[in-house]
């Protein structure tokens, strides 16, 4: 349906920021044409994301338990599947879906971000005196960017291992413990899991709203899901650089 | 009581506009926040400046015209309250109060403290109406609507169309307006047949004049209605099965 056109100066002065959706579209394109679709794939996307950020918090656990343990198991996610598919081949597909599923969030979060700026183009004088939203949702952009150059610094810390010094291939509890005997490395670890924290606190509440899972009887569990899911992957990841860097684990 | 109250004055859409301060003297803290404005306007009249211009019709909270941003919030300090229902009381004696028009893209100024809203009036003809023959008024029993149902669909319906959703959203979306105008029709019976096309037409005419909605949740608190962002959940659901069911039909014509 097309906007009707406007039939009085009233309805004149009144421009539009956005185009609707293009109706001949292909099914998916159509529906990430819009804002609302586009939170869709925000939620469904974070929920890969914060499935993955699960698993790869508990198989970490493992350095607890030692070397072998650690290394084994990653050796195991590249052997994932043998002998029915290829080295590492479910690997790079778990890989691959996580790629899609960044740029996508990535993607949908800019436009996002940059649809909203133009629909207040005048700011407000006075100080807005939030009640609602919390430091969480309005440091979304912040934390979100944040995260992002995190991902891109710890593949090279530790996949491709180009900025860790002592890196062997292979060796994953070697290189970790390398890493983390390293100061800055462990601070600036902390920073972007505390960014991460908060990032999740607010996202692995605020998916529920945009894909609709609403229950009067069972909202204010959102919140508590949210807030000990944030919690337990932060408490999680922040424990391997300090107990490398206080000799726990060495 | 007496306030200095600081305002917004911009004779027009094109010019430039600027804060002007005002004296309100001798005001009864049972005064209503668009009363003090009338007193300080008499005084504006009296020494020939022009009147501060707002737009009000009601002054009992049910027209949603009173719109405006007060210390920052959208209807002032008040929970569940218009700008016409917000008592003077909840100031303090001396209080000095910044007033300024609801700011969003959508909502292009006119004139002061009045802005054109008429953004959400295309919302609800996308479709905020349910089609019938009309004729006589049908006996109310003949479709029964389960008291929950008719309950939550009265609460959507209690929207005013005040935009203050719109103007305490951090993004300037008019997801909680829209979210209202379109669950109070979807959740009862009569609103089922043209539901999912309600959903899209209104959700993506909404897009095209306002931000878009990241679950700050603070036009719930905003709202003089105290309508829940359960109606924006509501709303994404019934988007996404829109984008199916849509689809389909068409396929079958
Ligand atoms: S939802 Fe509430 S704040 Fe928004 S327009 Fe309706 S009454 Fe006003
Ligand atoms: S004047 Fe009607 S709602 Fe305030």
């Amino acid at each position: 349906m097309a906007q009707a056109s406007p039939r009085s100066t009233v309805e004149a002065a009144v421009k539009p920021i956005s185009r609707r959706p293009a109706s001949s579209a292909p099914w998916p394109l159509n529906l990430y044409a819009s804002a609302v679709g586009k939170k869709w794939v925000m939620a469904i996307t974070g929920v890969i994301g914060m499935g993955f950020i699960t698993m790869h918090m508990l198989g970490n656990l493992k350095i607890y338990l030692g070397a072998e343990e650690l290394n084994h198991y990653a050796e195991g996610l590249r052997t994932f599947g043998a002998p029915f598919v290829p080295r590492e081949g479910i690997l790079w597909m778990l890989r691959s879906i996580l790629v899609v599923a960044l740029v996508l969030h990535v993607h949908a979060a800019f436009s996002l971000w940059s649809a909203n700026r133009r629909a207040r183009p005048v700011a407000y004088a006075s100080q807005r005196d939030y009640i609602a939203a919390n430091w969480a949702s309005r440091t979304m952009k912040w934390t979100g960017p944040i995260i992002l150059l995190f991902i891109l610094m710890h593949l090279m810390d530790l996949t491709f291992g180009t900025w860790n010094k002592d890196f062997i291939s292979g060796n994953v509890y070697h290189n970790v413990v390398a890493l983390f005997t390293q100061l800055p490395k462990v601070i600036v670890y902390l920073i972007a899991n505390i960014a991460l924290g908060i990032h999740l606190w607010h996202g692995a509440w605020s998916l529920f709203q945009s894909m609709g899972v609403n229950n009067p009887y069972l909202n204010a569990l959102r919140r508590v899901f949210a807030t000990a899911f944030a919690l337990a992957i932060v408490a999680g990841n922040v424990s391997f650089p300090i107990a490398v860097y206080l000799g726990i684990v060495s | 009581m007496n306030f200095t109250l600081k305002v917004w004055r911009q004779s027009g859409p094109d010019v430039k506009g600027s804060f002007e301060t005002y004296q309100a003297t001798g005001i009864s803290e049972d005064m209503s926040f668009l009363e003090v404005l009338d007193v300080v306007n008499e005084d504006l009249i009296e020494q020939g400046i022009e009147p501060v211009a707002f737009d009000h019709d009601c002054r009992e909270g049910i027209c949603g015209s009173c719109g405006m941003m007060i210390n920052g919030q959208a209807h002032g300090p008040g929970t569940r309250t218009a700008t016409c229902q917000l008592h003077m009381r909840t100031f303090k004696d001396g209080d000095s109060i910044t007033v300024e028009p609801w700011r969003a893209a959508a909502f292009t100024l006119v004139k002061d403290l009045t802005v054109n809203r008429s953004a959400l009036d295309r919302i609800v003809e996308s479709g905020g109406f349910i089609s019938v023959s009309t004729g006589a008024a049908p006996e109310a029993n003949l479709i029964p609507v389960p008291k929950v149902v008719a309950d939550a669909a009265m609460d959507a319906a209690e929207c005013i169309g005040c935009g203050a959703c719109v103007a305490a959203c951090p993004n300037g979306a008019a997801q909680l307006f829209t979210a209202a105008k379109m669950q109070h029709l979807n959740l009862l019976p009569q609103g089922q047949s043209e539901r999912y096309q309600r959903a899209e037409r209104m959700v993506e005419t909404m897009e095209e004049f306002f931000g878009s909605c990241t679950n700050h949740g603070e036009c719930q608190f905003a709202c003089p209605k105290g309508i829940s962002i359960d109606v924006i959940a509501y709303m994404n659901r019934d988007y996404m099965s829109a984008k199916v069911k849509n689809r389909k039909l068409s396929g079958q014509s």
